[in-house]
């Protein structure tokens, strides 16, 4: 039994803090929260370069093969600094449908970013069972369209690939389009760090990722990944939030005392390192369970994604409280994470969710 | 990392579950879902077993009779315990609180007197720290010796005290200068119970059961030498003891709790209402989710901080929130289990569904978060020595 994190593990984890936290300084997230883009497409090529894009896949790929452990540590430091940017919805999205195709070598490389679209409004939600989708797929070998609207597509405004789960013929299966061929709305988003689309295709064309026989595994391999990446961007959303009362009620004098001095303050921040510990705990749990293919993997998740999600939300609110009037202010970097954290609780499924998960496999 | 045990782990696991198939007591599967805590009589019979196979004291050094095993099968070996829902060991405090002490702070007297009988359960201990009027405010003790040639003679009254009904010995704190600041008077001493002037009391609580005591001690005369660590030093040493009460207790709760989450849903697949049964329930089956989550997050951070244990020999901060987490999420199950009973949770004793146990079980959680450091002074150790804020006084 061994629940820590290898040297190598934690080098990587502190040069990613260290990058992070020069590149994407509070003040420099709140900016790129309020542009048009909502990111800075410019840095994309730096994750590449620090080989963080193909981090998981094979070296015989161009890949750095390593594991969905190295890609855990990346997440929860991404969500800690707030990263804005389609890292998510490259990686903890669309990277498993595009392992055997001819757009990978550009995705590793920084030169396309990529993103997943599977829900649709009204109808598909659930990753598990994205059930009969109206988004159709027709044509076959290597001509086909797509015809259809998605909905809640992450980050689509920043990016140039989706894979696109699409109704076609014989079942469910996986396709790759050009976001530029299709007609991209996006919508405006409580987290403006990551925005939601809808995209609509009509007859657009798309070449065929993973057919129908092969789409099941391939979706529920993103479903498992995108919600333990989900659990640890959350922690780190949680982590920072705990950072920021802490730093504050040791400093914020009141009665000629820090606040932090006053139990019913410092309990509430107690509360949110407890809180936080236990999600990580889980989302350690979860990170490996995938990275391993353990037949735990979907509990593990579960639990992870639960548990963080609503403990981020329950960090960020405590933080906010524990501020007083500045931590209610638009200029302080407090309402990005918890408008984030929200993000994380919503996707997916909220905890309640993932509970029902929990009570079929220990009750049924 | 790496959530599996490795081969040599494997292999002890699988030895223990074999040893606990062929030497739990007879009958002892066989029993209804016991009220309250093992019969007296079986915690030896099982502690003597225990011993004699070499599983008491897995962590202490082999000098000490212990097995100088890794943490790591100590915390197999609670887990293994709770999957056989096996009895109890006597020596709760003796092999947890006072034998590390003993072994930390003892003299080699104390510790050839003391440890090998601790470890067979030959020699039963309880723990004379809390008092009527010091709780939470433990170094206020009033409790007084005072040297009279070889010996101190102890008066005052301790409370809270388990096991003191059968102790033979108390790892017990006295103050031995009234005049020094309240942490610098205090001496550790070791007391035999049976000695002349020491009376136990029971002390019925709010279950019915009187697990706890007072301990009365009028002109008890405890030979000096039994005196563990510095006269007046005894703070330090006690502090020693509440480490190991808080650091080693992670794995014993858990395991505890995995036992009830168990039984919690067992109870929820055979508790019939309205024509169904309340594992169909939506509400109930989201918070049975919850306490399970609960439950394996407790169980994963525990795992982490005994890595850190492991790697650094220092427990990892994230410890300090197992005891914490351990008693509200308890008292949130047991809570649960009396939802689920719906009207029949209001029937108690031979009445009551399980004869009581979940009854029992709830009663007796509303003390978690009070015993072994109230969750309000948790609350202040987190902020403090965990988090850095400033002290609340």
């Amino acid at each position: 039994m061994d629940f820590a994190f290898s040297e190598e593990q934690q080098m990587l984890r502190d040069s990613a803090r260290g990058f992070l936290s020069s590149k994407f300084t509070p003040e420099r997230v709140a900016e790129l929260a309020e542009s048009s883009e909502g990111w800075d497409s410019a840095s994309w090529s730096e994750l590449a370069e620090l080989g963080w894009i193909g981090l998981s896949v094979p070296e015989e790929q161009g890949g750095a093969g390593f594991g969905f452990i190295e890609e855990a540590v990346l997440f929860e430091e991404l969500g800690r600094s707030l990263y804005p940017g389609p890292y998510f919805a490259t990686v903890g999205l669309a990277l498993p449908a595009l392992v055997s195709s001819g757009s990978l070598a550009q995705v590793i490389a920084g030169e396309k970013t990529a993103t997943f679209a599977w829900a649709e409004a009204g109808g598909a939600q659930d990753l598990s069972d994205p059930g009969a989708l109206s988004t159709k797929a027709s044509g076959s070998d290597g001509n086909w369209t797509l015809t259809g609207e998605k909905s809640f597509v992450v980050d689509a405004s920043a990016a140039d690939l989706v894979v696109v789960a699409a109704a076609a013929p014989d079942g469910t299966a996986l396709f790759l389009a050009q976001l530029a061929d299709a007609e991209v709305t996006t919508k405006g988003t409580m987290d403006s760090t990551r925005r939601l689309s809808t995209v609509a295709f009509d007859a657009t064309s798309a070449s065929l990722l993973v057919d129908a026989a092969g789409a099941p595994a391939v979706l529920e391999r993103i479903r498992l990944r995108c919600l333990a990446a989900v659990a640890l961007e959350a922690v780190g959303v949680a982590q920072s939030a705990l950072d920021l009362a802490m730093a504050y009620v040791k400093e914020r004098k009141q009665f000629e005392k820090p606040i932090g001095a006053y139990q019913a303050v410092a309990h509430q921040v107690a509360d949110t390192y407890m809180e936080t510990e236990l999600a990580r705990s889980l989302a350690y749990w979860a990170a490996w369970c995938v990275a391993e293919s353990d037949e735990r993997a979907p509990v593990a998740v579960a639990a992870a994604k639960s548990a963080a999600g609503e403990a981020a939300v329950a960090a960020c609110e405590r933080s906010i409280q524990v501020h007083g009037g500045i931590g209610f202010t638009w200029e302080h970097i407090l309402h990005r994470f918890y408008k984030r954290a929200q993000w994380l609780d919503a996707f997916g499924g909220f905890g309640a969710a993932h509970r029902k998960v929990i009570a079929a496999s220990i009750l049924d | 990392m790496d959530f599996r045990d490795t081969p040599e782990e494997a292999a002890f696991r699988s030895e223990l579950r074999a040893w606990f198939e062929a030497n739990l007591p007879d009958g002892w599967r066989d029993r209804g879902p016991a009220r309250g805590r093992t019969e007296e009589e079986i915690s030896r019979e099982w502690s003597k077993r225990l011993y004699e196979a070499g599983h008491a004291g897995l962590t202490w050094p082999k000098e000490f009779g212990g097995a100088g095993a890794p943490y790591t099968h100590q915390a197999i070996f609670l887990e293994e315990s709770a999957r056989a829902e096996t009895p109890e060991h006597i020596g709760v405090i003796g092999l947890g609180m006072a034998g590390p002490t003993i072994i930390a702070h003892g003299t080699d007297e104390q510790k050839s007197a003391h440890l090998g009988k601790i470890l067979s359960g030959e020699e039963v201990w309880c723990q004379g720290f809390s008092e009527p009027g010091s709780g939470s405010d433990l170094a206020s003790l009033r409790t007084r010796a005072e040297v009279d040639g070889d010996d101190y003679v102890v008066n005052g009254q301790k409370v809270w005290s388990s096991f003191a009904h059968i102790a033979d010995y108390c790892i017990l704190l006295v103050r031995t200068d009234a005049q020094a600041a309240k942490h610098a008077g205090i001496t550790y001493l070791l007391a035999d119970m049976h000695a002349p002037g020491v009376e136990v009391r029971p002390l019925k609580q709010i279950t019915g059961d009187p697990e706890f005591n007072e301990i009365f001690f009028s002109d008890v005369r405890i030979p000096r030498k039994n005196i563990l660590g510095n006269e007046n030093e005894g703070w330090k040493v006690a502090m020693t003891t509440l480490l190991h009460e808080r650091g080693t207790l992670g794995f014993a709760l858990t395991a505890r709790l995995e036992v009830l989450m168990r039984k919690l849903i067992a109870l929820a697949k055979e508790t019939k209402s309205n024509g169904s049964t309340a594992s169909n329930d939506p509400l109930l089956r989201d918070r049975i989710a919850r306490q399970w989550v609960e439950l394996q997050a407790l169980k994963f951070t525990n795992y982490r901080a005994l890595t850190s244990l492991v790697k650094t020999g220092i427990p990892g901060p994230e410890g300090s929130i197992a005891k914490l987490h351990w008693s509200e999420s308890n008292q949130r199950l047991t809570k649960l289990a009396l939802d689920i009973l719906g009207p029949s949770s209001q029937l108690d004793g031979d009445d009551g569904v399980w004869e009581g146990f979940w009854q029992y079980q709830q009663l007796r959680s509303r003390g978690n978060t009070i015993e072994a450091g109230t969750s309000e002074v948790l609350r202040n150790i987190i902020s403090e020595r965990v988090l850095g804020l400033p002290r609340s006084r």
